[in-house]
């Protein structure tokens, strides 16, 4: 089968900036991918290039099997892209920039159908007419959503979606991205909540400074990181014997980072010695912030 | 509608939203041209008017109105087409069309044909309201269509390079008061070149505003300072011109794609 999207060595440089250095990345259609990194590591370069608003210095990219630069009619055509900024065209409302977007992909009446479905399946029924300057912060994000999807692309990407969005939302947002992904739409997301991307991503991609550090399957990206933590509340301070493993302080809660789950038992000695009790203990699975702090503090 | 097919809908739908664009504040973008041409209309008639004779059996006054179109014409079908794309640079709503399949040339056709309509309405709504009041001759309609047509093409054209080379509305401003506003204004709406010294006659000869004034007035009157059809040639060269360099701009993403 055709990948969604297939990165072929490519490079990006501004200047003297190497924004993207060599990326190589095949995403299989159907996938719900995660494309991660800190700010600046090339996440959205490579959306930009995949969208075509930026052009690589070298290497392919293709959506679909089209060409992104050679074959764009096609590749744009086969992607949607949920910018992170809240952008919006102020002289129209939401159904009317719906439709213009439509529009410009070659869609006209026959699609209003499905733009009514859009609207109503983001909760835009109400704000349908109402102009776009005139929408809180969430039902702009919600609107640009739907500009994304009014040309039916099977490849969604999308950048930062549940950035400053409230936690109803995000959730509402997380189930119709979820829905899309049932329906056979490829998955591409950015973002900084690595709780979301735990959640929802069957595979990531972690980006440092223009290339892929890590590339794998969330479930094994977890099973590769070895220890535990050990969220611990106690009477006392801490021993200083104990002072190397601490990841976290909060006043008299820690959480320690273990490399075997037998290293519980030298913890909780070395807390008897100095006559320190333990009020409450949490023992935790790593998640996908454990990973990526381990993966780019060690490349 | 369904006369056009789906390759043609995008960009028929990007110049109907462009129209529309300019439309919704028609007060601003019609509206005001209109009574700004009125108001210099008033004021140099009073001033001049009947002091003045610069065609034989022309009265000032009635000099004065197709200059004065042609004027608005240019004017607007620049600030159409520049204001849209600094506006959406600025606001970064220009991804949306960036994202689509769009090509580069239906981009420039799309923004091009707004700004003719803009000029043609603003145009045509100031001839409507001048011959209320004045008795305006139509000896040669076709040069006038012709002129305001490849006028506001050219300035059209102008608009989307300006658009495209302005990061800021402060450039975009300095532009059109440095350079579109001294081009017209010293075109020879308000007087014939034949009245400046010979060293102004042959700088005037380097505006090309002074060919789009001069080949549009000469389709009401019959007479110009110089042969209709030369001038036509130099609009029609020029808007091609400046339509290359404009497309060229686009096809390499100037400032749109990094």
């Amino acid at each position: 089968m055709t990948p969604a999207i297939k990165i072929d060595q490519v490079h990006k440089q501004f200047g003297a900036l190497h924004a993207l250095n060599g990326v190589n990345l095949t995403i299989e259609q159907g996938e719900f991918f995660a494309l991660l990194g800190p700010n600046g590591a090339g996440k959205s370069t490579l959306i930009n290039l995949l969208a075509g608003l930026s052009r690589p210095t070298s290497g392919k990219l293709s959506v679909m099997g089209y060409d992104v630069m050679s074959q764009y009619r096609q590749a744009r055509h086969a992607l949607g892209v949920v910018p992170q900024e809240l952008v919006f065209d102020p002289f129209f409302n939401v159904r009317e920039m719906l439709r213009f977007q439509a529009g410009y992909f070659g869609k006209g009446a026959e699609n209003d159908a499905w733009i009514d479905e859009v609207i109503e399946s983001l909760g835009l029924t109400d704000k349908a007419g109402t102009n776009m300057r005139r929408l809180s912060g969430g039902m702009k994000r919600r609107a640009l959503i739907a500009q994304a999807l009014v040309h039916k692309p099977p490849v969604i990407v999308l950048d930062e979606p549940t950035a400053g969005v409230d936690v109803e939302l995000r959730h509402m947002l997380w189930e119709f991205i979820k829905r899309l992904n049932r329906e056979g739409h490829t998955i591409i997301l950015t973002t900084h909540y690595l709780e979301e991307a735990e959640t929802l991503c069957s595979r990531v991609a972690l980006l440092k400074q223009g290339e892929v550090i890590a590339l794998d399957s969330t479930k094994n990206l977890l099973a590769s990181m070895p220890g535990k933590k050990l969220r611990l509340k106690l009477s006392a301070a801490l021993p200083a014997t104990l002072k190397d493993i601490v990841r976290n302080q909060e006043q008299q809660d820690y959480t320690l980072s273990l490399n075997a789950i037998h290293q519980v038992e030298y913890v909780l000695a070395e807390l008897r010695n100095a006559n320190v009790t333990v009020e409450d203990m949490q023992l935790i699975e790593p998640d996908l912030e454990d990973v990526f702090v381990d993966l780019m503090g060690r490349t | 509608m369904s006369l056009i097919n789906e390759r043609l809908r995008g960009p028929w739908t990007l110049f109907k939203k462009e129209i529309l664009r300019f439309w919704r504040v028609s007060f601003q973008t019609v509206a005001a041209p209109v009574m700004t041409a009125l108001l210099y209309l008033l004021i140099f008639s009073h001033v001049l008017g009947g002091r003045v004779e610069v065609y034989p059996g022309v009265p000032y006054t009635v000099f004065l109105i197709p200059g004065l179109i042609m004027m608005s014409v240019l004017q607007n079908a620049f600030a159409n087409s520049s204001s849209s794309l600094i506006q959406s640079k600025v606001m970064g709503n220009i991804i949306f069309v960036l994202l689509t399949p769009l090509s580069y040339l239906e981009f420039f056709l799309a923004f091009l044909a707004a700004s003719i309509i803009r000029g043609l309405v603003v145009g045509f709504s100031i001839y409507l309201v001048a011959i209320c009041f004045i008795d305006l001759p139509l000896t040669h309609p076709l040069f006038i269509l012709a002129f305001a047509i490849a006028g506001s093409g050219m300035l059209g054209a102008f608009g989307i390079m300006a658009g495209l080379w302005a990061e800021k509305f402060d450039q975009m401003a300095a532009f059109q008061n440095f350079v579109i506003m001294p081009l017209s204004f010293l075109s020879g709406v308000f007087y014939s070149i034949h009245s400046l010294p010979p060293f102004w006659q042959k700088v005037s000869h380097l505006n090309p505003f002074f060919y789009m004034i001069d080949g549009f007035r000469y389709g009401f009157f019959g007479q110009g300072d110089i042969s209709a059809w030369f001038s036509l040639s130099v609009v029609v060269g020029s808007f091609i011109a400046l339509s290359f360099i404009t497309i060229g701009m686009l096809k390499a993403g100037y400032k749109l794609r990094g």
